[in-house]
């Protein structure tokens, strides 16, 4: 049983939650996540720690609602219990000195770039960060990020906030003025595939955070395999960090859609049982 | 071993079992017929969760207990992975005294309604019994009449706690709760550790309960193995992964003086063969995670699964042959087996094969899958399937199959479930890089003492074996707990 300590309404659909996990606060580092269960009914499901507090022993989650599990985990309130919440799990982010970083978050993977974020910045590299998101109120995080980039652009897609266009606009846009040493993208599979193929012009090193399928979280089910430079590997225990250029992403794109009739059909069920 | 013989011959000549061995002749037991399970409707079980085997009933074990000629030399022992004294507890059994018959099986057996549900006995305790060794003759059905004593205990409500030693006051830590956790951890503390077990999951008891199946191994049954250890003390922790959440050193800061890692299986083994990352195709692991550790097919749940119609199930082995009669139950109209060699070299146990063929699983032997193809959502539509035949036995002693080139044909399927197999889980060896691995993953440790090359670290089950039973599992946990009381010993003296 884990406590939430503190809740906030990012927007309509995201929600951040502080949870009481105290072992997991001290032995998580960037790029780790965590499986959570929400209720003795509930499925496992990944999600990134965006950040952690060891004096207090929590853990920062950042969710947005996409079907049934996470509706029942946003519902939640101060106060009340996640029933399992088990990691730090995958490979922390490798993080070294590279010189400039282009660090591209999208909607809601903003969250866990954060955290590597901070930790690319402690290890001595400059920051250009490109956060984007359909509109401005999906923009999460951001006088976090602008505090730990040397620069911070705004990108939407309807123009309401920043510039208007797409995270690849603004990554060329920086591409295109001067050298990069390094990429990280994560956001939502066909953008971080966009992403990749931007920086692939440019011949820049990028790193993808995958959020694919799990169910153990532990290297068990193979629920989560993904092809990446040919060969199958399991993005819980050999990931969740891989070399962009080398991921399958039309793959991951198909394989996240597995069990798509099943996710609308219950969801539509959940929304009528809670109505 | 002497010990053990002088033990043996002392029980044997207890006054009650010289009495019971005379009561009848041995002709008079050897001419009654070996027992034969009570099994569920074929075609009504294989639509549900009911268990398949029912029990024997009083009367009829209480029959097939006075076959056993209560030997001078009970070789049946020597098949058993954890030592049972069966003899004894069958005896017990044609005294009608059932609570001592399962008090005797717990003496060595932490776990003895599971192993009388999946034990392979026909290749342990009864190929080693004299019906099967001498007389040629069906052995005593020593497996039923295990589960018969265990389960007339859990129903009893006088579930018997087994006596645990003096506390010693040092704490030892089990990692993984499956079989072989469970066996090392009911050992030490008999001994007197202050046992804690960490688990991974959200649910205690490891490929008890997330691999084999309801229908198979109700779990229930599990947990009150479980409750029962609880009672003797032994401590467990889930959502706790070792190496991750808390390292090896993080225990031994907080006292842990030895630990037994048992974390069993972990990454599923593929064929690499093309399109085998299409949608709608699962190793087994995922598939009955799913349904057994998750409850996906019961609506109430959130975990949801591909209920196939037409299904094909790669490999030959009791995991497989759980997974198709899985997809049986959820309503496949052709549950498949595909198995690369004949019949008689399938893994599996007899029984499961004959369940299996009993609730219309069809078997496709000399088979193997080339390749899968897709529609365009990437939900795979066909397999493409070799033909093969039997070459000169391999290094495993079965015989070589031999793809017969140009032989391929497509069948239609639309859930595939791979399963050939799994590699060691990888935690423990990639936290602990000190630890000797051998080649394929397996911790290596010293098969007397189970002690690995880091020497508070003992190991056992399927870290160590690569893929073995659940009973050759306990096995190792019973060996490791002595080796870790036999080492932890040592450290006491040395202070």
């Amino acid at each position: 049983m884990n406590k939430i300590i503190e809740k906030e309404i990012f927007s309509e659909n995201v929600v951040q939650l502080i949870l009481e996990a105290p072992e997991i606060s001290r032995s998580r580092k960037p790029g780790h996540f965590v499986i959570i269960r929400v209720d003795d009914k509930g499925e496992r499901i990944p999600l990134t720690i965006a950040g952690a507090d060891t004096k207090k022993g929590t853990i920062r989650l950042i969710i947005q609602k996409v079907g049934v599990s996470s509706a029942k985990l946003i519902k939640l309130n101060v106060g009340d219990s996640v029933l399992d919440v088990v990691g730090p799990l995958g490979q922390a982010t490798h993080i070294e000195k590279a010189g400039t970083v282009l660090c591209a978050g999208g909607g809601v993977g903003i969250a866990p770039l954060l955290p590597i974020v901070e930790g690319l910045k402690q290890a001595g590299n400059r920051i250009v960060s490109v956060l984007a998101a359909r509109s401005k109120d999906l923009i999460i995080l951001e006088d976090e990020m602008r505090h730990l980039s040397d620069e911070l652009i705004v990108m939407t897609d309807d123009g309401s906030y920043g510039n208007k266009g797409l995270v690849t606009h603004g990554m060329e846009d920086v591409l295109n003025r001067e050298k990069i040493d390094l990429s990280v993208v994560i956001g939502p599979a066909i953008m971080m595939k966009f992403a990749a193929l931007t920086t692939k012009k440019f011949n820049v090193p990028t790193m993808a955070s995958l959020n694919t399928i799990m169910v153990d979280g532990t290297g068990m089910c193979g629920a989560c395999r993904i092809t990446v430079g040919g060969k199958t590997k399991f993005v819980c225990v050999d990931g969740p960090e891989f070399d962009a250029h080398q991921v399958d992403f039309d793959q991951m794109l198909q394989r996240l859609g597995a069990y798509k009739d099943q996710e609308m059909k219950a969801y539509k069920e959940y929304l009528k049982s809670i109505a | 071993m002497e010990d053990l013989t002088a033990y043996y011959k002392t029980e044997r000549n207890q006054e009650w079992r010289v009495e019971l061995r005379k009561s009848k002749k041995a002709k008079e037991r050897t001419d009654i017929k070996r027992v034969s399970m009570p099994e569920a409707d074929p075609h009504v079980r294989n639509k549900n969760s009911e268990e398949v085997n029912k029990g024997l009933p009083a009367d009829k074990a209480v029959i097939e207990a006075s076959r056993c000629l209560d030997c001078a030399n009970p070789t049946c022992i020597t098949g058993c992975p954890v030592g049972i004294n069966i003899p004894k507890f069958i005896k017990y059994i044609e005294k009608e005294d059932f609570l001592n018959a399962a008090k005797v099986l717990k003496e060595t057996n932490t776990l003895p309604a599971v192993c009388g549900r999946v034990c392979p006995q026909e290749k342990q305790c009864e190929e080693q019994c004299f019906y099967s060794l001498s007389l040629k003759k069906d052995p005593v059905a020593i497996g039923h009449l295990e589960r018969f004593a265990a389960d007339f205990e859990q129903h009893s409500g006088q579930m018997s706690v087994p006596e645990v030693g003096q506390p010693l006051g040092i704490k030892v830590a089990v990692i993984g709760s499956g079989p072989a956790g469970l066996a090392c951890a009911g050992d030490l503390i008999k001994f007197g550790y202050d046992v804690t077990v960490y688990e991974a999951l959200h649910e205690l008891g490891g490929v008890l309960k997330y691999g084999i199946p309801e229908f198979r191994l109700p779990n229930s049954i599990v947990d009150v193995e479980i409750d029962n250890m609880k009672k003797m003390g032994v401590k467990f922790r889930k959502d706790v992964i070792i190496g991750k959440t808390l390292t090896i050193d993080d225990l031994r800061k907080q006292g842990y003086k030895a630990f037994f890692v048992g974390s069993g299986a972990g990454l599923p083994n593929f064929m690499n063969i093309p399109g085998e990352n299409l949608n709608n195709i699962f190793s087994a692991n995922e598939y009955l995670t799913r349904v057994n550790l998750m409850n996906a097919a019961n609506n109430d749940y959130d975990t949801p699964v591909i209920s196939g119609n037409l299904v094909a199930v790669i490999g030959g082995g009791n995991t497989a042959m759980d997974s198709v009669r899985t997809a049986k139950r959820l309503g496949a109209e052709r549950a498949m087996i595909i198995y690369r060699r004949s019949r008689e070299e399938m893994p599996a146990r007899v029984e499961e094969v004959k369940h299996a063929l009993e609730e219309d699983i069809e078997f496709m032997n000399l088979h193997s899958p080339v390749a899968y193809s897709g529609d365009k959502e990437g939900k795979v539509t066909s397999m493409r399937l070799q033909k093969m035949k039997l070459g000169e036995p391999d290094a495993s002693g079965r015989r070589r199959p031999i793809p017969i080139e140009g032989s391929e044909f497509d069948v239609e399927v639309d859930t595939v479930v791979v399963s050939v197999g799994v590699s060691p889980n990888p935690l423990i060896p990639s936290a602990l890089p000190e630890l000797k691995v051998s080649d394929w993953g397996t911790i290596e440790v010293n098969p007397e003492t189970m002690q690995s090359s880091v020497s508070d670290i003992f190991a056992g089950g399927d870290i160590v074996r690569g893929g073995a039973t659940v009973i050759l599992a306990m096995g190792d946990g019973r060996k490791a707990a002595a080796g870790i009381h036999k080492y932890v010993g040592h450290l006491v003296k040395a202070n």
